[in-house]
């Protein structure tokens, strides 16, 4: 049966590193829906980045289904022709941004799916101008602040025009300003999106759901125990925060 | 860490085709290395001069580009006159200095320097992305072209990386001596850093394969065909050519 408005489904997915006994994901479900905005909060070592890079096929899972558009990935050949529909932004905009030149690296992803130079060009100045950074089209990668390499970063990502889009914590090392921007970025996107992250504020800004992950598993909106509140009581001096 | 300086300028030399600047330093680099005549390797020292002149760059600049030559050098100079078999020029103390040493030293210095000169006015006008460019259409695999822009990209990022760990090593206190305790550190920090490095690696490549890489080398410059190319090429490869066979002539007489 295909589900129409299934972008994404894991079933049973199981897989731990060569080498080590612990299963990272253990027997995991998980089903991103057209439209959905989901967040996920967990723990370090939780095994968050090795779900994202399991279903972009850079992890192969030990056991489960991806299934992808309703169509089940096994080898590199299914995983090569999704990869321009599911757009996934690494954690460290150092690892993603490889061109020597801004407007480079944005092109590189349309000139892969087989668009010629000047479709290619087009396609990278509009999405550099969708997210406001047009001014460095021509500016040199790696001369960047982290602020402008997570914005490029993901400008090379939407270049490929996704359907979907899996961010690995964006907002990591990034300034309010850069935060805020990427809130109204997110929220004007009409593609689904999965975000990892560890800011409860920001996830909250921009996703409709929020998940948690435990012992290699999903655990839904209603099993989630984490909660952020800050309130003053008689116990203590200070507003403090429990997590 | 990877300054680029001199590419960008408005001389004639910035607006030739890469591809042509490449193709231009191979010859004559080639013809100065090969060339064996004192007074000719004086003419394509003049040649390197002009071009350095042309391309309208900072003489102070290119100078202090030299400087790693110079150690060179002086090391030839110190080693080669005492060694090299010849008629003897001059004793002192048992040292002989031959005539001979001292013309190959000064060979070794104008051919040296002026391939120096060469580079600095040809290639180094260009930024690293056009060379890039360039070697790719001149059909050098795209292996190493991918090569020279990684290897440009990532440098600095593995600068940062080695300044970040020896930072850290210094905040707790390391004060590099001659002493085992300093190299066992520093072998640390080389390994750690070639650890982070293929790791750095594998999420690159990870990365790439996200964005649909299929080891093409894809580029958006665009040199529109300029008569001056051409010209420029032919200029260099007949001063070449006519030096080469001046000098096979020359050694006939």
């Amino acid at each position: 049966m295909i589900d129409n408005d299934s972008v994404i489904k894991l079933e049973d997915i199981s897989f731990s590193y060569t080498g080590s006994d612990i299963q990272v994901l253990d027997h995991l479900n998980l089903e991103i829906n057209k439209k959905d905005r989901i967040g996920l909060i967990a723990p370090n070592g939780s095994g968050k980045t090795t779900l994202l890079h399991t279903i972009m096929g850079l992890c192969k899972p030990d056991s489960g289904t991806i299934k992808v558009f309703g169509k089940i990935l096994n080898n590199e050949k299914d995983f090569l022709q999704v990869r321009s529909k599911v757009g996934l932004l690494f954690q460290d905009s150092d690892d993603q941004l490889f061109c020597p030149t801004v407007l480079e690296d944005v092109a590189f992803g349309p000139l892969n799916l087989g668009f010629s130079r000047t479709e290619a060009i087009d396609i990278a100045e509009k999405t550099l101008k969708r997210l406001g950074i047009q001014l460095f089209e021509h500016s040199v990668t790696h001369k960047l602040s982290g602020g402008q390499k997570r914005l490029v970063a993901l400008a090379s990502v939407l270049a490929m025009e996704p359907e979907v889009l899996l961010l690995d914590e964006p907002t990591a090392g990034l300034d309010n300003k850069v935060k805020k921007k990427l809130i109204h970025i997110l929220n004007s996107l009409d593609i689904s999106y999965f975000v990892i992250s560890h800011e409860f504020d920001f996830a909250n800004a921009v996703t409709d759901k929020i998940y948690s992950m435990e012992n290699g598993r999903i655990l839904r909106d209603d099993e989630i125990h984490i909660h952020h509140h800050e309130h003053v009581h008689q116990h203590g001096k200070h507003p403090h925060i429990h997590k | 860490m990877v300054e680029e300086n001199f590419a960008y300028g408005r001389s004639f030399i910035h607006k030739l085709d890469p591809k042509i600047r490449i193709i231009a330093s191979i010859v004559l680099s080639f013809a100065t290395a090969l060339c064996d005549n004192l007074y000719l390797a004086m003419i394509y020292s003049f040649i390197s001069i002009f071009l350095i002149l042309m391309a309208g760059l900072n003489t102070i600049d290119v100078v202090k580009r030299l400087k790693p030559l110079f150690w060179f050098l002086l090391m030839i100079w110190i080693i080669l006159p005492l060694t090299f078999e010849g008629d003897i020029l001059y004793r002192f103390y048992g040292f002989k200095i031959t005539g001979q040493g001292v013309v190959l030293c000064i060979k070794i210095t104008i051919k040296s320097i002026s391939i120096l000169f060469l580079f600095t006015a040809l290639i180094a006008t260009m930024t690293v992305a056009s060379l890039g460019n360039g070697l790719h259409r001149i059909h050098v695999p795209d292996k190493m072209v991918f090569l020279v822009l990684m290897t440009y990209r990532y440098i600095s990022v593995i600068e940062q990386e080695y300044k970040r760990l020896l930072r850290a090593a210094k905040f707790r206190g390391f004060n590099p001596g001659t002493n085992l305790h300093s190299y066992k550190t520093f072998a640390y920090l080389a390994g750690m850093l070639f650890v982070r490095a293929s790791l750095r690696a594998q999420r690159v490549h990870q990365a790439m394969l996200c964005r649909g890489f299929n080891q093409k080398f894809h580029t958006l410059d665009d040199y529109p065909p300029n008569r001056l190319n051409s010209i420029f090429l032919m200029g260099i490869c007949g001063a070449s050519a006519s030096l080469v066979i001046l000098e096979m002539i020359w050694v006939e007489i």
